[in-house]
């Protein structure tokens, strides 16, 4: 995926990112409280208590909302369009943005149930996408 | 107990340059051209000015742009700043400045914003610009755009409350109907539903002209204190109430996709001002997308939730409706230069509560609510304007 947009790991993500590469989808959850938060940081969203654990989630969630856009940002995006892009609401609670793939794009839907599956990009990077269950 | 800035603070200068596509001025030169023109409405001379806002320009970035700007009027303020942001932070900064004179920081602000998206970027830096919205490593890999953003906000008020894309289209449509009464206005051809509905996808449901428009312009307002804005030319516009709400910085991390902070925006300016959504005359309302202005109806109360596509479809936003918005045709058809955007819809509210706005003009026009919102859905602010106090 040469020319996307590839993030780039920091102290708080290197986790994440690293499990994305063994096929893991790791959210955070507090050890005091036991929230569940989504993106990584380096404090709970509820409780402000610094000590976050790593969760395996099962990687599945319901869309929560969703796009199929047409005009996008770069050539590279651009290839792949028409694409979704989704909000997916985990199971364990928060949501992340995601595209869908692997589906016939207008079969989409809010409520649609959907499991996370992981695309390759480079050597470093693998990123975690969605597909109807 | 907080004081409240009820009727302590005035409008007393407001003006526009040119807007549209404007190559022959930069959009430092458009800065400096609104604040010209806003002085002049004024009838007072630059160094009366003793406060100066601005708002960074993408087109001509300068690190410290307010000091540029007064460095270029060769003016010396007692208080000057340049805000970074959206539509909503542009009257955040005026809360501020209003604050600054309620409190006796200095007597008169120049607030004076423009820029030059239009003529002055290329398609790849407007993409850049795009990209630089959107979290770095959770949003942006997935391709995301600032329609597609706002298309998320669509879907999913159009599958709770089951608003169809003849209602969104509805917005775009008033919007140019209004326009099409604004010879200033960028784009005045009238359109219809089905011109909307037709044009080609941006990202569903969002059309084309769902979407609003890229320009260059500038717009500058002038601010003193109550007492003193009774000796200056034009019939003062007062603040009445003042509001902000802040509910997120990335859509992916919204507290609701379909309910926004313009509620708790909107509930503190209509406390300050002891008003109710009933009270007010006419509305200018962010509308960088059509989904915007139907959240925006519902949060500041004019309609119950959910109910603002049936609201606009029945033309009560429209020239002669119950509460017409965006009388000058708003960010979809008016102007919209980035940052400055909202600004137009504040100077437009100064007009029409002039009662200078001619063919647009709302009748009997006394009370305004201008709704700026930034980022996606993030910030909001609220302002009430009267044409007199109390
Ligand atoms: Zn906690």
């Amino acid at each position: 995926m040469q020319g996307k947009i590839t993030p780039k790991p920091t102290v708080e993500t290197a986790p994440y990112w690293e499990a994305c590469r063994n096929h893991e989808l790791l959210i955070q959850q507090c050890s005091t409280c036991h929230h569940f938060q989504f993106y990584p940081r380096l404090m709970c969203t509820k409780c402000t208590n610094r000590k976050m654990q790593w969760k395996r989630a099962t990687g599945h969630g319901t869309v929560k909302s969703f796009t199929i856009v047409h005009r996008a940002i770069s050539k590279v995006y651009q290839m792949e369009a028409p694409y979704v892009v989704a909000l997916i609401q985990l199971e364990e609670g928060p949501t992340m943005m995601s595209n869908i793939i692997k589906c016939n794009l207008q079969a989409v839907e809010i409520g649609m149930k959907v499991k996370v599956e992981f695309e390759t990009w480079s050597e470093s990077m693998t990123v975690p996408q969605f597909t109807p269950v | 107990m907080m004081a409240s800035l009820t009727g302590k603070v005035a409008i007393v200068g407001a003006a526009d340059t040119e807007v549209g596509f404007v190559p022959h001025l930069s959009a430092t030169q458009l800065c400096i051209d609104a604040a010209l023109r806003a002085l002049e409405d004024a009838g007072i001379s630059k160094d009366e000015v003793d406060g100066l806002i601005t708002c960074n320009s993408m087109a001509e970035p300068i690190l410290y742009h307010a000091e540029a700007i007064a460095e270029y009027l060769q003016i010396f303020p007692k208080y000057c700043m340049s805000v970074g942001t959206g539509g909503g932070t542009t009257f955040s900064a005026l809360h501020h400045a209003a604050s600054a004179i309620a409190t006796g920081i200095c007597d008169t602000v120049l607030i004076t914003m423009a820029d030059s998206l239009r003529s002055g970027l290329t398609k790849e830096q407007t993409m850049a610009m795009q990209a630089s919205t959107g979290h770095r490593e959770f949003e942006l890999p997935y391709g995301p755009t600032v329609p597609a953003y706002y298309a998320l906000i669509a879907k999913a008020h159009m599958e709770q409350y089951g608003t169809t894309p003849e209602q969104l289209a509805r917005v775009s449509v008033t919007a140019r109907k209004h326009a099409h009464l604004n010879q200033n206005a960028q784009m005045r051809d009238l359109i219809t539903v089905e011109d909307v509905i037709q044009s080609r996808f941006i990202a569903e449901p969002l059309h084309l002209l769902d979407c609003s428009l890229i320009s260059d312009g500038g717009a500058a307002v002038i601010l003193t204190s109550a007492e003193r804005a009774v000796h200056f030319p034009h019939h003062p516009v007062y603040i009445l109430g003042v509001g902000e709400g802040h509910g997120h910085e990335h859509i992916s991390q919204a507290r609701s996709l379909t309910t926004s902070a313009a509620v708790e925006s909107g509930q503190r300016a209509y406390k300050m001002a002891g008003l109710r959504p009933k009270d007010i005359d006419f509305a200018e309302l962010y509308d960088c997308f059509t989904p915007t202005v139907l959240i925006e109806l519902e949060d500041l109360g004019f309609c119950e939730k959910g109910e603002a596509g049936a609201f606009v479809e029945s033309g009560e936003i429209e020239l002669g409706g119950s509460l017409p918005v965006n009388t000058h045709g708003g960010l979809l058809a008016h102007c919209h230069p980035g940052n400055p955007g909202s600004m137009f819809a504040l100077t437009e509210a100064v007009t029409q509560l002039r009662h200078q706005a001619g063919i647009r003009q709302v009748p009997r026009a006394e009370v305004a609510l201008v709704h700026g919102q930034g980022g996606i859905m993030s910030s909001h602010t609220t302002l009430i304007l009267g044409r007199e106090v109390g």
